[in-house]
């Protein structure tokens, strides 16, 4: 039997306002999926965003959602889960919104290793705005305040997620759609901060800028980059050049989250009473 | 019983001021002169069980707050100056999505880093018109360790009567002063709760104004799933451009304030009865001003003090009621004059507005006050 996504959905809400080829689509089900595996309380679940086409996303699915401010879904995110533990929550964004705008709300909630999972759609540009690079647009790439190129180096999310302190980080595609729920539900069974890099594709602002002919070249680029770490364990570094490792490449257990640390303090301050 | 006593300072008076109106999460971020607040609710804020956050920056306070506030929070910020600008742009999230929160500001000298530890007056047209767009506002002057207490316990009140940010603007010299101030006792202040939904969670709408302009707003994780945005939105929280709804929408937050100033204003009247000129006061410069109109009376000069205790809503039925009968108004104002803009507005020339300005970090003095009464012909 095909799955039922539409218990999860907001009846009514539908068409989403992605354009056609983009693959925030495909993340949303992912997440819908992995929602499902782990037979999430929606009553008791959190979605945050900030602004952006994947930003909408919260918008689409039955749960608490929270459309906040530019950049700012981990700080409100924080304030959520800080307030009530007890709560699922997930955040979702783009790479603009999550990295350069929000960037700082991002390496800290790392840091505290808040238990919340945060999946980031990296299309490289800000696209609702109309096609302007982001801190993750590759080098020498074109955006429409690029003309001549981008001369900025781009972030690695995954990286600057690990080294800020995320216990969790794992990294997909857009094509490769089994394998995003999987990955979200593992990140979100982790008890931690967790981050879910999904390398998602742009052709209306992004890919036709850079000569993509069509979604599926798009698509079919994603597939050709994307390594698993397993087989990546056994390439060289010749073979990995220009490649992006996919799957979970960090998991720490031994760190204690955010909210069990002040659950801690509570016992202190009281104690002390 | 007695009560309990302590001798305080402003900004810790205030932080047990927000305790008593049952603050349970404070997120913030450290800035001179407001740190107090942060450090004694660090302390006190576990002891109840409540979360103490500090974020990496004002920003993040305040979002952190929201989200909170969204789960049935009751939360507080406390700031100053540069922090107040940064926070503007989710105190017009918190404006437009309608999420109760208290923001303890601190006026020190400015623009920009200005004096961190100069007393100064100058963030009340901020607090109006520092996030963009039209929203009401609600900012209580507390002159007194004591009113620092009070006001921030009453501000969450309002904060959840009307659904929406409600600042608390002591100046540096209240904030840090120390003065005897008795905890309140349980009944003693008017604790409003949020009005919670009376719906089943299939019915309910977060703007759903069939319950009045202040709808009920329900808590994250209490069973209740629905949508807030920062975009203009309907009555079901979803987004909209259509242009009645907008209009509609935009008038009502607005509204919920303008249509009840007489139940949000607060004033004190200072030997007003016979008075030929008023002096209009607030924060620690209406300690001076009292001094001033007692001297003045001494010298035959029949003074009176109008004290604005809430200065958004601004007075206006009052002030203008005083216009038509005075000689003339002096404001002492630790800014440029910018409640003189305020008081020429609702003077509409009919008497002169004398204005007393310092932004030197030095308080205004009782004979700059008295000299400048006596100029009123």
């Amino acid at each position: 039997m095909a799955f039922d996504y539409e218990k999860y959905l907001r009846p009514g809400k539908l068409p989403h306002i992605w354009c056609p080829g983009c693959g925030h689509g495909i993340v949303m089900k992912g997440l819908i999926r992995a929602m499902d595996t782990l037979k999430l309380d929606m009553k008791n679940t959190a979605i945050v965003s900030g602004i952006g086409c994947a930003s909408r996303l919260p918008g689409y699915i039955d749960c608490c959602t929270l459309h906040t401010a530019h950049g700012r879904a981990a700080a409100f995110a924080t304030g959520v889960k800080m307030a009530k533990p007890e709560m699922n929550v997930i955040l979702c964004g783009g790479d603009g919104d999550g990295t350069a705008i929000g960037g700082n709300h991002f390496i800290h909630a790392c840091r505290r290793n808040i238990d919340m999972t945060y999946i980031i759609m990296n299309n490289y540009i800000y696209g609702m705005t109309g096609g302007q690079f982001s801190p993750c647009t590759p080098t020498g790439h074109k955006a429409s305040t690029t003309p001549y190129g981008n001369p900025d180096p781009n972030f690695d999310i995954a990286k600057l997620a690990i080294g800020a302190g995320a216990t969790f980080v794992a990294r997909g595609t857009a094509f490769h759609a089994n394998q995003i729920d999987k990955l979200i539900a593992e990140a979100i069974q982790h008890k931690g901060f967790s981050v879910v890099e999904i390398l998602d594709d742009c052709p209306t602002t992004y890919g036709r800028r850079n000569k993509y002919k069509s979604v599926i070249e798009m698509m079919n680029r994603l597939k050709e980059v994307a390594v698993p770490v397993k087989a990546a364990e056994k390439m060289t570094a010749e073979q990995l050049q220009g490649k992006v490792l996919t799957g979970v490449l960090y998991k720490d257990d031994s760190k204690s989250d955010y909210t069990t640390e002040y659950a801690k303090i509570i016992e202190r301050a009281q104690a002390k009473k | 019983m007695a009560k309990k006593v302590e001798f305080l300072q402003g900004n810790e008076a205030a932080a047990h001021g927000a305790i008593y109106a049952g603050c349970n999460f404070f997120g913030g971020y450290p800035i001179t002169p407001s740190t107090e607040v942060s450090e004694v609710l660090s302390i006190e804020l576990p002891k109840i069980g409540g979360k103490f956050i500090q974020m990496e920056d004002e920003i993040g306070a305040m979002a952190a707050c929201l989200g909170a506030s969204l789960t049935g929070a009751k939360v507080l910020t406390s700031t100053s100056g540069p922090g107040l600008s940064l926070k503007q742009e989710l105190i017009g999230y918190g404006c437009i999505a309608e999420i109760p929160c208290v923001v303890y500001n601190v006026m020190r000298g400015g623009p920009s880093t200005g004096m961190p530890t100069g007393p100064s007056q100058s963030d009340v047209m901020c607090a109006k018109w520092g996030t963009h767009g039209d929203h009401a506002t609600i900012a209580l002057m507390p002159a007194s360790v004591q009113e620092c207490y009070d006001m921030t316990a009453e501000a969450f009140s309002l904060a959840e009567k009307y659904r929406m940010p409600v600042h608390v603007l002591p100046d540096e010299i209240v904030a840090h002063m120390r003065e005897r101030i008795e905890f309140r006792e349980p009944g003693e202040i008017e604790i409003t709760p949020r009005k919670a939904p009376t719906v089943p969670p299939e019915q309910y709408k977060p703007y759903d104004t069939s319950f009045g302009d202040v709808p009920p707003l329900a808590d994250f994780g209490s069973g209740y799933r629905y949508h807030v945005t920062g975009l203009n939105k309907m009555q079901d929280g979803f987004p909209t451009t259509k242009a009645e709804v907008v209009q509609a929408e935009e008038e009502r937050q607005v509204r919920k304030v303008d249509a009840n100033i007489d139940d949000i204003v607060k004033f004190e009247e200072y030997m007003l009865e016979d008075a030929d000129v008023v002096v209009v006061a607030y924060g620690s410069t209406s300690r001076s001003a009292r001094y001033a109109v007692n001297v003045a009376r001494e010298q035959g000069v029949k003074a009176g003090m109008f004290r604005i205790k809430t200065f958004w809503p601004f007075p206006d039925k009052q002030i203008k009621a005083l216009a038509a009968k005075v000689k003339g108004f002096v404001i002492p104002e630790m800014n440029l004059g910018m409640c003189s803009i305020e008081l020429e507005r609702c003077a509409q020339g009919k008497v002169p507005v004398l204005g007393i300005f310092r932004v030197d970090g030095e308080p205004i003095n009782p004979d700059q006050i008295v000299e400048k009464i006596k100029e009123v012909k």
